[in-house]
């Protein structure tokens, strides 16, 4: 239908941003009659990311004659936002962005630079750029999951660690059980994407390569390079996220700073 | 045993205890009461360093207990919350809890001895999870024995008990004081409690101590 009222590509874009846009619109409004309002979060979620997906396309088209190491920055760029995002999942919690940030890198970064070098991610910036992307976007996704997650069962258990550490337990085992939850948690999206993989989920990488001319099997073979990947680097930004975070809900004296009311 | 010197915390725009001094002698039970929001478990947390003290200090035996690594201080300075907080698994399990964090093993025979201690023999394989609210803080106050501590800090252990269990943990409390001669700081804000329990007691009110002595003298007054 939009179709056939737009025909310039941009305006077509626009107006598919603009009915997509509200159907997400009307989710929010239902949930506000719930009582839970994501009214603000959303509106500056969906103007911010339509801004950065605009202006990385446009990047992009300016990068795309650069040598591929300009990749590089690109990358690092999107780390670095990756981690302040996933930071604010963590309210409250002392340095989250560090922490975001280090595991992201590690994982997501470590992942897109071993898989570059073996050749199963290909260097020409219009490749790289958008795998990358989505490898650090799922390992923001992760973090942001695992580090909230985290957040609230210390929260929640500030009687049960206070008591291992009463016992003359140290700060890290004390919080041992809800760093392994959080770890557990955080990677359930990852393993059901990888688990559903074909039957429920099919991205647009795919389309995208079959419309590029791929072989069919080999798109569906690097379908499930992709999901292998992003599983790997979610993983290992979670590993090292809950790893880090332990040390930084304690004091050096093994006292518990993550508190209510405190 | 244990010494307070000027010991207070205060928070942004909150002050939590100031300048608290008071002594804890060998085999003794002192009581610490007030209303709520005193600085009563305020004060309680800063004596094995869950909290930093932003003044003053606490001395064990003579050492400025900043001195000794905090977790050796805690295996020294046990704790018994208002709320068990076993963790899942066995009675035996949580007895273990402490003694595995320095590396030791409790023998089969400590583990009954303990359970004795609080009138739970035999109860080493039980779940946790089936036991009732006064078995369960008796098993907490076995556990912090485990760890064969110097002091006991006591943080209004049967304020969310039954009558009967009260008393069951009143008792276990008496025998701990008397026969192990383990001192105890009693935080309750039940007076009848302290009178029955405590041999000195120590008024809180608005963070700062207001009163102290024996039971007879403070509550009295």
């Amino acid at each position: 239908m939009l179709k056939t009222l737009f025909h310039g590509q941009l305006q077509l874009g626009l107006a598919q941003a603009l009915v997509a846009a509200l159907a997400a619109l009307a989710v929010v409004i239902a949930a506000g009659r719930r009582g839970i309002h994501l009214e603000k979060e959303l509106a500056i979620a969906m103007a911010r990311g339509l801004v950065q997906i605009v202006a990385v396309g446009s990047i992009l088209l300016l990068l795309l004659k650069g040598p591929s190491w300009t990749s590089a920055f690109l990358l690092i760029a999107m780390i670095v936002a990756a981690g302040a995002t996933s930071a604010k999942r963590a309210k409250g919690m002392p340095g989250a962005f560090r922490v975001s940030t280090w595991a992201i890198a590690c994982g997501a970064g470590s992942i897109i630079a071993l898989m570059t070098l073996l050749g199963v991610i290909d260097t020409p910036i219009t490749a790289l750029v958008p795998v990358g992307s989505m490898l650090i976007a799922n390992a923001m996704n992760t973090n942001g999951l695992a580090l909230n997650r985290f957040r609230s069962d210390v929260l929640a258990h500030v009687g049960e660690i206070e008591t291992a550490l009463s016992l003359g337990a140290d700060g890290k085992t004390s919080v041992a059980p809800y760093t392994q939850v959080s770890f557990e948690a955080s990677l359930i999206p990852a393993i059901d994407s990888l688990r559903s993989l074909g039957i429920v989920w099919i991205s647009g990488l795919m389309a995208g390569m079959l419309l590029s001319g791929a072989r069919p099997v080999y798109a569906a073979i690097y379908q499930f390079v992709l999901l292998a990947m992003i599983f790997a680097s979610s993983g290992l930004t979670s590993l090292v996220s809950t790893l880090m975070i332990r040390s930084q809900v304690m004091s050096a004296a093994h006292q518990l700073l993550l508190r209510t009311g405190r | 045993m244990l010494r307070a010197e000027g010991l207070g915390r205060d928070v942004p725009a909150k002050l939590l205890l100031a300048d608290a001094t008071f002594k804890l002698e060998e085999s003794e039970v002192l009581a610490i009461v007030g209303p709520s929001g005193s600085g009563k478990s305020s004060l309680l947390r800063l004596l094995n360093r869950l909290d930093e003290p932003t003044s003053g200090t606490v001395c064990l035996k003579g050492v400025d207990y900043r001195q000794i690594p905090p977790r050796e201080l805690r295996r020294r300075v046990g704790m018994v919350l208002q709320r068990p907080f076993l963790f899942p698994g066995t009675v035996a399990d949580n007895l273990r809890f402490g003694p595995r964090q320095r590396g030791e093993e409790l023998s089969e025979a400590a583990l009954e001895e303990l359970l004795s201690a609080v009138l739970l023999r035999s109860f080493a394989p039980r779940d946790v999870a089936n036991l009732s609210g006064g078995e369960a803080q008796r098993v907490s106050f076995a556990r912090a024995l485990a760890n064969s501590p110097e002091v006991l800090l006591l943080d209004e252990p049967t304020s969310a008990l039954d009558e009967d269990s009260k008393r069951e943990v009143e008792g276990v409390i008496q025998r701990i004081s008397q026969k192990r001669n383990i001192p105890c700081v009693l935080v309750t804000h039940d007076v009848s409690q302290a009178v029955r329990l405590a041999h000195r007691a120590l008024v809180l009110e608005g963070g700062r101590v207001v009163r102290s002595g024996t039971v007879q003298e403070v509550l009295s007054a």
